[in-house]
């Protein structure tokens, strides 16, 4: 099992670097800029693949918590603080070195809180709201969990663009490049482009491996069991509750870093981020993987928002992710991806049985 | 406030509600005969809406109104019959996904059939300005419209559900498919006219609410999540109690204008429908031992 992980991994980090020597080699780099924005929302899928394909609990809501991170870093890195210069508060987090001076478009001294303090406050913001709103939202099952969590999205939604200080239906521009170390920053420049592929596939990555370790481990293990039979699970001493619980909130924070890194690469995001479409643009995307296939949700997040990104789609776009939904649902609901669909081709093609099926 | 504004608020209020109650009862008639709950239901209410109002160019009113109700009927009988009717015990969430992918594609045909425009039937007699005064409110008559019939229709709803036969076969599958079964019902045509009637109905809301309220190719997702609150505070399946409970919703709505922003309207009702999600699921006239039994 170890090595198999290890071979995946390994491929996809040789997969990630191929396809950018390929871009370099035949002049077309310009599809970096919606393959690193496919990277940032593959990142949301694959917290979602985690929650809704081990743990077996959908979410309708994880646009709200990509934009929970989104915003909060935008509005701390864009929002002025200098009319607020002289108040204790201000004055402190100054001296603790949390805010940065910079001049914004028009000349004008902007003084405002750091990125990387910012991608902080949004993450620890989201934890909080994850356990708040998960606590009760995950007791439920079926229907009313699908409810509660598109009525929690649509919360997010209704807040974003009602709110004139988070620009309401305009969003939030002009956020600033995060610089994650002296030579590396996160932001939308042309001559950036290359090292922002490396830090969103890189980012995407280190979740993948994460994730796998959870999945490979007595984590997994009791994931599954819960998805398999929960009253089962909880007969054998397993805390349902608990690991649901902690599984929602992680994929929660994979969905607000995704917004975060996603907002100062973009310089800035607006209420679409947040809407009910999206979210279910994940879960389509989780489905058409194979629900509980963290490789699958992968390569299928990659491409579709790709193609999507590229407008290859045209004004079909939430159409074909409607489509897509019902025909996995209908055919194939265990995935396109599902790795007995490889067998059997393979099985097909090679004309003799699968060792592994006895 | 003085008491003639306080009416005003009423008087809107119940407008909304009675249009969430629309809505819930569609609700209610699928889940009865299925257990499902369909996310597709507010964009039956758009469809309704918006094929009357292509429809008016060559019919009168009355005339447009019903072959709207017909063709959404249709709409959904056929929806029904393709994507429902052939599955062998499909999973919840595979439910829950199906119907939602149905309402995107529904949503996205009519965006390509009608545009992204807001489109409106007249008004049914008068026109906008026209009001009806009554003590110190002003009326305006397609609010009576709205609740005299939705009042007629949830009427001749529990007349068909109480005696006749195909109304009380519906409610024996609800009940126990199997045993429905064995008495020789068709439990499957059941479930597609199940479908057919929540289509029309939808679509009767869709008509008689859209000169106030207006229909456009997205508006069907808001209303779903607000006839759903309502189904749920009335207790799932419990079509009179939805009628009580969109009436609260609708008037707790239309005094929250009143201390916050309109733009927060939709945050105040999703959160009761999550505090009663999360505090009383079997809805506030439902039986909790009844919940209970059901699986959701």
């Amino acid at each position: 099992m170890r090595s198999r992980i290890h071979r995946a991994l390994f491929g996809l980090v040789a997969a990630v670097i191929a396809v950018q020597q390929v871009t370099a080699y035949t002049g077309s780099e310009y599809y970096l800029t919606q393959l690193t924005m496919s990277a940032y929302y593959s990142l949301v899928i694959v917290g979602l693949c985690l929650l809704m394909g081990y743990a077996g609990q959908i979410s309708l809501g994880h646009a709200g918590f990509f934009a929970i991170g989104g915003y909060i870093s935008a509005f701390l890195t864009t929002h002025d603080l200098s009319p607020l210069k002289d108040s204790g508060i201000v004055s402190f987090l100054s001296k603790a070195g949390l805010l940065s001076q910079r001049t914004d478009l028009y000349g004008g001294r902007l003084l405002t809180v750091q990125p990387w303090a910012a991608c902080i406050v949004a993450i620890l913001a989201t934890v909080v709201i994850a356990y708040i709103v998960g606590g009760p939202v995950l007791r439920l099952k079926g229907h009313y969990l699908a409810m509660a969590t598109l009525g929690f999205g649509t919360i997010i939604y209704r807040i974003a663009i009602g709110t004139t200080a988070l620009g309401a239906a305009d969003g939030l521009s002009d956020v600033p490049p995060f610089r994650l170390l002296p030579f590396l920053e996160v932001s939308g420049e042309m001559s950036d482009r290359v090292q922002n592929y490396y830090i969103a596939w890189g980012l995407v990555i280190l979740a993948v491996l994460f994730s796998l370790n959870i999945i490979h481990s007595r984590i997994g293990r009791a994931l599954r069991s819960i998805h398999g039979a929960e009253d089962a699970a909880n007969a054998m001493g397993i805390d349902t509750a608990r690991y649901k619980l902690n599984t929602f909130v992680l994929s929660a924070v994979f969905a607000s870093v995704a917004g975060v890194f996603l907002t100062h690469y973009n310089g800035g995001i607006g209420p679409s981020e947040a809407s009910i479409m999206k979210s279910v643009r994940y879960v389509a995307i989780v489905a058409v993987g194979g629900m509980a296939n963290l490789w699958g949700a992968l390569v299928m997040g990659t491409l579709l928002n790709f193609l999507s990104l590229r407008g290859y789609l045209g004004t079909y776009d939430d159409a074909v992710f409607g489509g897509i939904l019902i025909i996995i649902m209908l055919f194939v609901p265990q995935g396109l991806l599902h790795v007995d669909v490889f067998r059997g081709l393979r099985g097909l093609v090679l004309r003799r049985p699968n060792e592994k099926e006895t | 406030m003085n008491f003639d504004l306080f009416f005003q608020y009423i008087v809107a209020g119940i407008t909304y509600g009675t249009i969430y109650a629309v809505v819930a009862i569609g609700f209610n008639i699928i889940y009865n005969a299925t257990g499902i709950i369909n996310f597709a239901q507010g964009e039956f209410v758009m469809l309704g809406g918006m094929t009357a109002v292509t429809l008016l160019r060559y019919l009168p009113l009355p005339a447009a109104v019903l072959a709207a109700m017909i063709i959404t009927m249709l709409v959904g009988g056929l929806i029904e019959i393709l994507f429902i009717r052939w599955l062998y015990k499909p999973s919840v969430l595979r439910m829950i996904i199906i119907t939602i992918g149905l309402s995107i594609l529904i949503r996205e045909t009519a965006l390509h059939i009608w545009g992204e425009g807001v489109k409106a039937l007249p008004y049914f007699t008068g026109t906008s300005v026209s009001s009806i005064k009554l003590g110190g409110v002003f009326i305006s008559p397609q609010v009576l419209w709205v609740v005299g019939i939705s009042a007629v229709m949830v009427a001749l709803l529990n007349i068909f559900f109480s005696y006749t036969i195909t109304g009380r076969q519906m409610r024996a599958c609800s009940v126990n498919r199997d045993a429905a079964r064995l008495c020789g019902i068709n439990a499957k045509n059941m479930v597609t006219l199940s479908f057919m009637l929540s289509a029309a109905i939808g679509a009767l809301g869709g008509c008689i609410v859209s000169p106030i309220t207006y229909v456009q190719y997205d508006s069907g997702t808001p209303l779903a999540i607000k006839g759903f609150t309502v189904a749920i505070l009335g207790g799932l399946g419990n079509s009179v109690a939805a009628v009580a409970a969109g009436l609260v919703l609708g008037i707790l709505e239309s005094f929250s204008i009143w201390v916050m922003p309109a733009a927060y309207k939709d945050v105040i009702s999703i959160s009761i429908l999550l505090l009663i999600l999360f505090v009383r699921p079997s809805g506030l006239f439902g039986s909790k031992e009844a919940a209970d039994l059901k699986e959701f």
